[in-house]
């Protein structure tokens, strides 16, 4: 069964939607800047920005919805919201038990835990609030789109650090492909610009600590590179089988065509040091979509910026598609947006389509000079022109614990 | 330090209005939370939670059943 995208919905740090984040990401502009706290001076926390939403979902939401939703449900009804009205469903919307949801988050409402606890610590166990735990559970974001949009057919969120998001999409398409669901909201979504999550991922040597440049501090493939940058934000897509979308007479943006889904099982955060999980995820992606690396024209990396993973999966790439590798078009968005965690593979799904809907692939900034050993067509300062007819396209996404899925989508 | 019901009531509708988004105008006195408001009981017992403090009362968990209307809420903490 085929399936298909008929609704992109996002709220990151290039913009409160998809058209304003997609012209930011091809203009080649950073969402990232210094943080407005006091979190460096009080608690010591050593990085001091990160991507930050533009728009704020106290500004599109009501009182109510803010109050009841951590963060990251907020963020992921907001992109849910765009992509649903985008795919056009009329009146009578989705056969509640053919709809299913699955939206994910790597963390989960790390806000509202630790804001409870403060209140447990400080106030007493009496003035903890009663919602707190359908706030703080890691499947909050979906239960609460499942509950707007009526999604009956089932409601999952799967959880694999900075590969959920993708995995969810991976997920939809399964769900569709079984016979399981006709349409699938399906994304992920991230809130964790706080104190504990930032002095952790220091902690690990994870995190750029270019304070004075906040800007240039996400910067896959450089020579210079020194970490990722925490970003925040949702991506949401509506996937649909093909006879459904078409029965409706819905524009489509392109088909979901493979998942591939692998597991290091090598180390819990450090990934396999010749990459050959994230290569076997890629290799059956486009096994599964009946596809040869001949057919692929465009890679949204996962490239977090980080020494060791960005070339690692740079190699991956040259290994799996040999010397077509020449011809693809790769593209480092975090470059832009900062890493999104369990939100980074739906939004960086969307920018997939997007890149196929309007043929130009998103540029990588801040890249002075490439690492030396980048063996890939790398997509740099301004957008490039992807060829017209029948292409297709891979997003990657890895995550702590070894988790690497692999998205090809085409057009 | 005790309060007059009108203050109770003022600071009563605020608390509702900010969970609900009900206007603090239409939160009154024979309002009835469930029938009339259509709080549910998750939203009642945050309402109650936020009430203790802001009127720094207790109202045992056993008390809010009691609670029907908004006269009823008002009548216990003024009283409390």
């Amino acid at each position: 069964m085929n399936v298909v995208v008929t609704g992109l919905g996002t709220t990151s740090p290039l913009g409160g939607d998809v058209a304003s984040t997609w012209e930011a990401a091809l203009a080649g502009r950073s969402g990232v800047r210094t943080l407005e706290n006091d979190w460096a001076e009080k608690y010591g926390v050593p990085v001091t920005f990160a991507g930050q939403l533009v728009v704020q979902p106290s500004e599109v939401l009501s009182r109510p919805e803010t109050k009841r939703m951590d963060p990251s449900a907020q963020m992921a009804i907001v992109a849910a919201r765009e992509a649903w009205a985008d795919a056009g469903f009329g009146e009578d919307g989705v056969d509640p038990d053919r709809l299913g949801s699955i939206v994910s988050s790597g963390i989960g409402g790390v806000w509202t835990m630790l804001n409870a606890w403060d209140t447990v610590r400080d106030r007493g166990a009496a003035r903890v609030l009663p919602l707190t735990v359908p706030m703080l559970m890691p499947n909050s974001p979906t239960a609460y789109v499942s509950l707007e949009f009526k999604a009956r057919a089932g409601s999952h969120s799967p959880v694999s650090a900075c590969a959920s998001g993708a995995e969810a999409i991976g997920m939809g398409f399964e769900m569709i492909q079984s016979g399981r669901a006709d349409v699938v909201i399906c994304g992920g979504t991230e809130a964790a610009i706080h104190p504990l999550p930032i002095s952790s991922f220091a902690a690990m040597q994870a995190l750029s600590k270019r304070n004075d440049d906040p800007q240039g501090a996400s910067r896959p493939y450089d020579v210079s590179r020194d970490g990722f940058v925490m970003g925040e934000g949702s991506g949401v897509l509506i996937l649909e089988s093909e006879e459904h979308a078409k029965a409706r007479g819905a524009r489509v943006y392109a088909n979901v065509l493979g998942v591939g889904m692998t597991a290091d099982a090598h180390h819990i955060a450090a990934p396999e040091p010749n990459g050959a999980g994230q290569t076997k995820a890629m290799q059956l992606s486009l096994e599964r979509a009946g596809l040869t690396t001949a057919d692929v024209a465009h890679v949204n990396a996962h490239a977090t910026s980080t020494p060791v993973g960005d070339m690692i999966e740079a190699r991956g790439i040259r290994t799996l598609l040999g010397s077509h590798a020449d011809q693809v078009l790769l593209s480092a968005t975090k470059s832009m947006t900062g890493h999104l965690l369990g939100g980074a593979g739906a939004l960086e799904s969307v920018f997939t389509v997007k890149a196929l809907e309007t043929r130009q692939a998103p540029p990588t900034i801040n890249v002075t000079e490439p690492d030396p050993e980048l063996q890939v067509d790398l997509v740099r300062d301004t957008p490039r022109a992807l060829p017209a007819g029948q292409i297709a396209a891979i997003n990657n996404s890895f995550g702590f614990g070894g988790h690497n899925v692999a998205l090809v989508f085409g057009a | 330090m005790a309060l007059s019901k009108d203050e109770v009531l003022a600071g009563l509708a605020e608390i509702v209005s900010e969970e609900t988004d009900i206007d603090t105008a239409e939160v009154t006195l024979e309002k009835s939370f469930t029938d009339d408001l259509d709080i549910d009981s998750l939203s009642m017992m945050t309402i109650v939670t936020l009430a203790e403090e802001k009127f720094d009362v207790r109202i045992p968990d056993e008390k809010v059943k009691d609670l029907v209307t908004v006269g009823d809420a008002v009548d216990f903490i003024a009283a409390a």
